[in-house]
Order: C-alpha cells, then structure tokens, then sequence
C-alpha cells in the first residue's frame, strides 16, 4: 500500500515538471492575493459580521412558529406561480424553436440567420430572468404579464440553445436518405429532423418548466407577480411568522415541482 | 408494378398509431391542457389598461436607453468591483464549507441522523432562488455586500453540495476498505481515502460556481445585497435609462467574458 | 436508361475523385461496382441523385440530364431515383409503415406527409411491397426493433415506393451478415427482372458481385478499369482493381471480410 501510494507519487511529480510547478505556485499565489486584497477592500464593516449569527438567529427566532394565518392567500399565490411558470414554458416553446432552428449549423438557411439566432441565444441568456422582470415592469407595469414576458425571454435562450445543439447532433443519415427521394425541405424537417430531437425536446421543456418555477418566485420582488408579491409584502410589515411560512410554502411548490418533473421524465422519455 | 397489381381483396388501410394508445386518455390529455391553459389566462389578473400603455412606454424606455451613457463609470467600476468581491470571497467559502455538508450528505460514509440534516440542508438551499436568501440576509445583517456573500455562500453550499455528495457516493471503495483494513479512524478514512478521489473535481467546481456566482452576485444587488445589481437597480428607479442600458451590456460582455474564461479554466485543469 | 458521360468530382482542389466516367445502363440489367475503399463508387452513385454535386460531364435518366436541375426539378428528378444505403438511412424512431410511406414524399403534400394521411393507392403499393419482401407484419413497429436484414428490406421497400426509374444501391449488404447479405442479394436481383428496373450496386465483395449481378464494372482511382460479364472477371482484373491495396487471393471464393481505407498518395 506503501510503496503503491509512493509509486504513485513519484509519477505525478514526474508529471508536474519545474515550470509546471511554478505555474502552479504562481496561480495559487495570485488566487491567495486576490482574496486578501477582496477581504481588505471589500466595503463591509466587521463588527456587523461578528454580530451576523445573533442577527440570523434573532431572525430567526421571530420567523417561529410559522403562522398559518393568510394560508389561502398563500395558496392562491403559489398557483398563480405555477401558472406564471407553465404559461410562460408553453409560449416559449413557440419562440424558442424557430430560434433553435436557425441557429443550427446544420439546418440554419444562410450565415446571417446563424448569427442573428446566436444573438437572439446570447443576449437572452445573458440577462437575468429578474432583469428581464425589471424591464418589462417598467414597460408594461406591474403583474403577471411582465413575469410571464421574463420567463419567456429567459428561457427562449435555454430552450433555443439545447435544441439547436439537439438538431447538430442529430444522424445525418435518414436526412439524406429523405433528400433522395425528392422530399422538400419541410418534409425533410418533418420526417428526418422533428423525430430525432423530439426525446430532446421533452426533456427540455420539462427541465426548464422545473426551473422556472424556481425562477417565477421571485419575480414577485420587483412586482412581476407569484408568490414573490406577498413575500415583499410580508417582510416590508415585518409579519416574519408570514414569511416563514411563504418559505415553507416555497420549498413545498419547488420539492412538488422536482417530482412532477421525475414523473414527467419517466412517463414521457 | 403498379395499384392495378393489388390483389383484389377489400383496400387495406392504415393510420399511424397514435401517440397515446388509449382514446380516453389521449383525449382526456388533450382536454385536459385546453381546460389548465383556459383556466391560467382566464385566472390570470392582466390589467389591460396599464398593459396597453406598454407600446409608447417601451418606445421612451429605449430611445432613453439609447445611446448608452458612461458619463458615471465610476459607480459602474465600483459596483462591478464589488460583484466581483462577493463572488471571489462567497466562491471561496462556499467551495469549502460544502464539503462537510457534502460528507455529511453522502449516504454511503454518513450514518443516518447525520445524512438526513445534510440532505435537508442542500435541499432547502437549493429549493430557493438566491435572491429570495438575499431579502431574508438582508433584513437580518442590513443592506451591503455581507447580505450578498452571505447568499452567495448558501447557494454554493447548495449546488456544489449536491453535485460533491452524488461523487462521494460513486467513489472507489476498494480504497476506504484498504483503509479499514489498516486500522484507520473515520476521519483518516475521510482525508486518505475519500477526500483524494473528490478533489481534483473540485477545482474544476470552483471555477464553475465563481462564473455562476458572478452572475448571481448581479442580480442579488436589486434586492440591496451589494454589487453592480444595486447600481443598476439604482439606475433604473431614477428613470435614468441610459445608465442603465450601459451597465446591462457591461453586465452581458462581463458574463461572456467569464463564461469564457471559466470554460477555458476547466478545459485546462481537466 | 441511364447514361453518364466524362464524369468527374473534383472536392476542393484535391485530385479528382472521379476521373472522367463513362457507363450506359440500360434495361433491367443488375449492374455491380466493385473498387476498392476510396476508388469513388460512392461518390459516383451519390452523383446520379446529386446528393453529391459532379464537378462536371453528363448524367441522363431516360434522356433527361440531370447534371443541371435546381429546386423543384430536381426533387422531380429524385422521385424517379431509388436509394438504397450500407446503414440503411431509416427513420429509427417512426414506424415501419411510416419509413416506407417516405418513400412517396415526393408526391404527397406537406399536409398529407406531417399527418400521415397517405392516399389510399400508396398504402396499398406499400402493403404489397412489404408482402413480397417478407415485413408486412411489422407494419407498426419501430424501425429500430427490426433486424439488420429487415432494416434493409425497409431499405428497398422505401426506396421502391418512389416508383424509380432507377434503383442506386450503395453497399446494401456491407453492413450485414453473409447469409442476410446473400438474401438481400438475390432481393434485389429478383425485384429488378420483377419491376423491369436497372440497379447498379455498390459492392466490395466480389464473390457476391459475381453470383448476383450480370455485369461488373471496376473502378479504381476514379477510373473505370474494368466493365465485363461475371464470368470474364479473372484474376487479372481483380489484381487490377485491387492489386497492392488489399489480398486479392481468396476474395474470388470468399467474401473480403473488412474493407481497408486508402488513401491517394
């Protein structure tokens, strides 16, 4: 065991030459330095840190017990999260695909089709679903539309760049077998590419549905609608046994959501 | 060979099978989605009026927006400074506390009691968006960049948590039982046989969960935990779209960039 | 008919893969092409479909050139060419009926194709089809469930449903076992005297060439060097089609077992 162990060593430190380590050393050094030089200028004042456990834990201790006053309301929230997040899922679909399409090498009609669809994927991407809430909260006002608008402008880049890598991998082979029988180019869509990626597809929609209902409870903090609503709601009157229990109700949505979604992966895929 | 070759029995037909073999349930599905996404629109509290003001609205957005102004890049620098602070410091923290909590939730090295509070505490970090952790941290330690490290470190501590203990769970375990064998304790188990299989994954982790954190640290700033998110959050409410336009793409270029470097790190180190 | 005239297929600026051939078809004859790996069968076939684009020279089907077709001609053109691949190119997911109703894409409307509403006369053509190849009772089954030969019965059924002029077969039997191979074989011979209906197949192994087929044409380097009856083909050519590239001894009597690559130097 010994001597395998020292074997073992030996050979990682052959492959570890002398600039090797250096690197190394450097790239550890500069981590080292850049974490003092974060702990240093970083704008926070200690003594609250020391203070932060009581704080949390004073916190805490107003949060209990969790009261169950307001449950309905609470319920009646969730769902509209739920809806918010479903709705916004299924409108996607619709948006994100024909961007998938056109981003695809493989089946994207020409090179500015293929960047305009990558720049459709990165900039949805890029921006934070509450960010997208911010914007369109400013634009169309607070409520759901404007949560319903976030989620969908988040997720298009999700969806739409999964499915376009879907469609790059797909087999060559049937597409060619279509285009020698003198198929058009939709029905090669239909017949060669659309059955390939389907199991893609649901896999997903499910994935992303399971995050965005993740993502719509906090649309509510800048006014976008769920359950987010009444949390601000709750913390800005200070009624803490509420929040504790919104939370509650939070991790129930999100844990429901996960067994949704296994059910979902082992009914469909 | 041509119809005219059919034999002359009855036309056969054929239909694809459906989908979902049994009509009531197929229709019973079909149903179903109509009534739910009726039932969603109809549920739904849309106000109209203020929505149809969103066309001319959007319009004074943008071309306020546009073009995007830098005149105050030095509160731009100091946000993005700070994001950048509360995701080193947040990255670093959680990357190592998850890894008593990663332990502790591992099935196969923890015993039961333990196992439970571990998993409870990846799932309940995990079940919340950070910006909701975010609200609740800063009503407790106040506004600033302690809020955010402080979220920060939770959500790595949920993600990097998960993804350590399902590897714990898979890890060689000829090793700990030649460690057993030895006479070693749980804890020199822990550090000879077990730690060695996961950590080299675990610089690879980090880098991810300080790309992931960086954007994090954006959005947790709306909600007053310190970073760029605060100043662009800042910029928005005084209608001071040009601002805000030039920090949304500095935000979207930062990300690209660490995205980038990110994958380029792991790339390296794998 | 078929008839090529000076083809050549020239990728990039690299040496032609195709040489300049020449090769007329004509009635129900079962033409095989033997050639080494890289010697430009495939291209060639690829060519007459124009899933491959010929760099220059003459393709006629029953007089048409085919060389110049765009758009909707060519998909015109296609319908009349049947295709018939080594993986056999199915649709894994769709059923069995379903990859053989493909072959009639050219014809339906896109409603009629996305629906699977196929008219009547196609259902019943492709029922009849199947009947004689022997997979009619797999009608609704995944095209994945099916064995290699099977597959490749999907194969010919589907490309027989385009009612072609001309049956293209690129390696059908290399990647079978000998015995579904020699069945798959004596399929397409029957079906071509059957449907009155030239096939030309792509073939690496000579002894099947030479039992199944009536004429051999060899290439080699993009050149044709060999364009004779069965019985002519000898050990001569054979070593010149094959000579240096692979062991040519046994491969009169025994199927070659592996294709080797080569590469042009």
């Amino acid at each position: 065991m010994v001597d395998h162990a020292q074997q073992l060593a030996d050979r990682i430190w052959q492959r570890y030459d002398r600039k090797q380590r250096l690197i190394r050393y450097a790239v550890l050094l500069a981590t080292l330095m850049v974490v003092v030089w974060a702990v240093r200028d970083i704008d926070i004042f200690w003594p609250w840190v020391w203070d932060a456990p009581n704080q949390i834990s004073g916190l805490g201790a107003r949060m209990w017990p969790p009261s169950a006053e307001g449950l309905n309301g609470i319920i009646a929230a969730l769902i509209e999260t739920v809806h918010i997040a479903t709705l916004a899922t299924f409108l996607t679909i619709f948006l994100a695909l024909p961007v998938a399409y056109i981003a695809a090498q493989n089946t994207t009609p020409n090179r500015a089709c293929l960047w305009l669809g990558r720049f459709i994927l990165v900039s949805s991407r890029s921006v934070n679903t509450i960010i997208w809430a911010l914007l369109f909260v400013a634009i169309f006002g607070p409520g759901v539309l404007a949560g319903i608008l976030a989620i969908v402008f988040r997720s298009i880049g999700f969806i739409g760049k999964l499915m376009g890598e879907a469609i790059e991998e797909i087999d060559r082979r049937p597409v060619e077998a279509m285009e020698a029988t003198g198929a058009s180019k939709a029905k090669v869509i239909a017949y060669a590419i659309v059955p390939q990626v389907m199991p893609a597809f649901f896999a997903i929609v499910i994935l992303r549905w399971d995050i965005n209902i993740r993502e719509s409870t906090v649309l509510g903090l800048v006014g976008a609608g769920g359950i987010g609503v009444i949390l601000q709601g709750a913390i800005d009157t200070f009624a803490w046994p509420t929040v504790a229990t919104i939370m509650i109700a939070i991790i129930v949505l999100v844990l429901i959501g996960e067994a949704v979604t296994s059910l979902l992966r082992s009914k469909v895929l | 060979m041509t119809s005219s070759d059919a034999p002359s029995t009855a036309p056969r037909t054929w239909r694809k099978p459906p989908f979902i073999a049994n009509p009531l349930l197929r229709y019973g599905l079909i149903i179903v989605a109509a009534v739910y996404l009726v039932w969603a629109f109809g549920s739904l509290p849309f106000n109209w009026a203020r929505i149809s003001e969103g066309l001319p609205r959007a319009a004074r957005i943008f071309s306020g927006g546009f073009p995007p102004n830098l005149e105050r890049y030095e509160l731009l620098l100091t946000g993005f400074k700070e994001s950048f602070q509360i995701a080193i410091l947040a990255t670093l923290l959680g990357v190592f506390l998850s890894i008593p909590f990663a332990v502790m939730a591992a099935r196969n090295i923890a015993p039961m009691p333990i196992y439970i509070i571990g998993r409870a505490v990846i799932i309940v970090s995990r079940s919340f968006h950070p910006v909701i952790v975010a609200i609740l941290f800063v009503a407790a330690v106040g506004f600033g960049p302690l809020a955010g490290i402080l979220t920060l470190t939770l959500y790595s501590i949920g993600f990097v948590g998960k993804l350590l203990a399902e590897e714990i769970e898979e890890i060689d375990w000829g090793q700990v039982e030649a460690m057993k064998a030895a006479g070693a304790g749980y804890v020199a188990i822990l550090f000879y046989a077990v730690f060695p299989q996961i950590l080299p994954r675990q610089v690879g982790l980090s880098m991810y969960q300080l790309d992931s954190n960086l954007r994090a640290s954006a959005v947790v700033g709306i909600v007053g935990a310190g970073g760029i998110g605060g100043t662009l959050m800042n910029a928005f409410g005084r209608y001071d779209y040009d601002f805000a336009f030039a920090i949304l793409l500095i935000i979207i270029a930062v990300i690209l960039l660490s995205e980038g470097v990110s994958g380029w790190v792991r790339k390296k180190i794998w | 008919m078929l008839e090529i005239t000076n083809l050549v297929k020239r990728y990039g600026h690299d040496e032609a893969v195709l040489k300049g051939l020449d090769l007329k078809v004509e009635g129900n004859s079962v033409v095989s092409i033997v050639g080494a790996s890289g010697a430009g069968k495939s291209t060639m076939l690829r060519c007459i479909n124009r899933l491959v684009e010929p760099t220059s020279g003459s393709i006629k089907l029953n007089g048409n050139e085919l060389v110049n077709l765009k758009g909707a001609e060519l998909r015109r053109a296609r319908r009349k060419i049947g295709m018939v691949f080594q993986g056999f190119n199915l649709l894994d997911r769709l059923t069995v009926m379903e990859n053989v109703l493909a072959g009639r894409l050219g014809y339906v409307n896109l409603y009629q194709a996305i629906s699977r509403r196929y008219p009547q006369d196609d259902i019943e053509r492709a029922f009849v089809l199947m009947e004689r190849v022997g997979i009619a009772h797999y009608a609704n089954k995944r095209a994945d469930e099916l064995s290699g030969g099977e597959r490749q019965r999907v194969g010919v059924v589907r490309a027989l449903m385009q009612e072609p002029e001309v049956l293209l077969a690129d390696e059908p039997t290399a990647s079978l076992d000998p015995r579904t191979s020699e069945q798959i074989m004596i399929l397409l011979q029957s079906l071509a005297s059957e449907l009155s209906l030239p096939v030309l197949i792509n073939i690496h192994n000579v002894a099947q060439a030479k039992t199944y087929t009536e004429r051999i044409v060899g290439l080699r380097h993009g050149k044709m060097i060999f364009d004779g009856l069965p019985a002519d083909f000898n050990k001569d050519a054979l070593d010149a089609i094959y000579g240096g590239i692979e062991a040519p001894d046994d491969a009169i009597t025994e199927p070659p077992v592996e294709e080797r690559s080569h590469d042009f130097v």
